[in-house]
């Protein structure tokens, strides 16, 4: 079982190694912090506190503190939306922006059970592939497993396999709209 | 889906809260309701059954809220998402 302190350390680590700040109120930074061990014991993962959970793993992959929304959110807002990591101008002034949820309503539904291919998908998302995905039946849509695919960096090269490339590459740090998916052919001779 | 109810001198407005038991905003929410005496009813949609979160979903958004947390409804029509103590404030005049 994780401590309370293995929590608070891997925090700080992370908050460091991306130039950022945990929140500068104590009593918050506990709460955050008790949050994320209560759920990696209960779920196996330091899941986001502030979110609801699905239980399942694939479905939450983006919801794993820290979250796919953060870095994007740290830029924009200066703080992710739990509020737990914050940029030097948050930390230095206290005060605590607001944070939208950055989260595509397609994703928050799975916690609901709710099938993400049945939902429309919200408008103005940012969540679209950059790649249009090829048309699929319904019963294909009806089958809830994610889609995963590989994703590769044109700036650095970086693959990633999973649903979304990420907003930020985590390697090179260019945007998303530098990511995009891999094709592969298997050509079968003879 | 079963609430649990806090009783408080100040009851004049029907006040249902939507929390996560592992979340700080919830629970400052909580905190807030309380130091000021107001009556309410809260429910922990994360212990909730596959069922019940569906039902607390519904009741999210039948009335136009969005599935953030806390999610504040006062008097069946006003939805306050976040901790927004102005709002609360606002909402419930105290």
């Amino acid at each position: 079982m994780t401590t309370l302190e293995q929590v608070r350390k891997r925090a700080e680590a992370d908050a460091k190694t991306y130039g950022y700040y945990l929140t500068p109120q104590p009593e918050l930074l506990q709460g955050f912090l008790e949050g994320l061990k209560i759920n990696e014991d209960r779920y196996g993962y330091p899941l986001c506190p502030c979110r609801l959970t699905s239980g399942k793993f694939e479905y939450d992959r983006d919801i794993i503190c820290p979250c796919d929304y953060r870095d994007p959110d740290v830029a924009e807002y200066g703080a992710c939306y739990c509020r737990l990591y914050v940029n030097k101008e948050v930390y230095e002034s206290k005060n605590l922006p607001e944070v939208p949820e950055r989260r595509p309503l397609e994703k928050q539904g799975r916690a609901y059970g709710i099938d993400a291919a049945k939902q429309a998908p919200p408008q103005g998302t940012q969540e679209k592939p950059p790649t249009p995905a090829p048309a699929t039946t319904q019963a294909e849509k009806a089958k809830t497993e994610v889609k995963k695919k590989l994703w590769y960096c044109k700036q650095c090269g970086y693959v990633v396999f999973r649903e979304d490339p990420p907003y930020i590459c985590p390697i090179c740090k260019a945007k998303k709209e530098m990511f995009a998916e891999v094709e592969s052919k298997i050509e079968f001779n003879g | 889906m079963q609430f649990s109810k806090v009783s408080g001198k100040k009851n004049d407005h029907k006040v249902t809260l939507f929390a996560l038991s592992t979340c700080v905003w919830c629970k400052l929410t909580k905190q807030f309701l309380n130091e000021n005496d107001v009556s309410y009813e809260f429910v922990d949609v994360d212990l909730l059954d596959e069922e019940e979160k569906e039902k607390a979903r519904q009741a999210i958004t039948s009335k136009g809220g969005s599935l953030s947390y806390p999610t504040t409804i006062v008097d069946d029509k006003v939805v306050i998402t976040g901790f927004r103590k102005d709002k609360l404030k606002e909402a419930l005049g105290v």
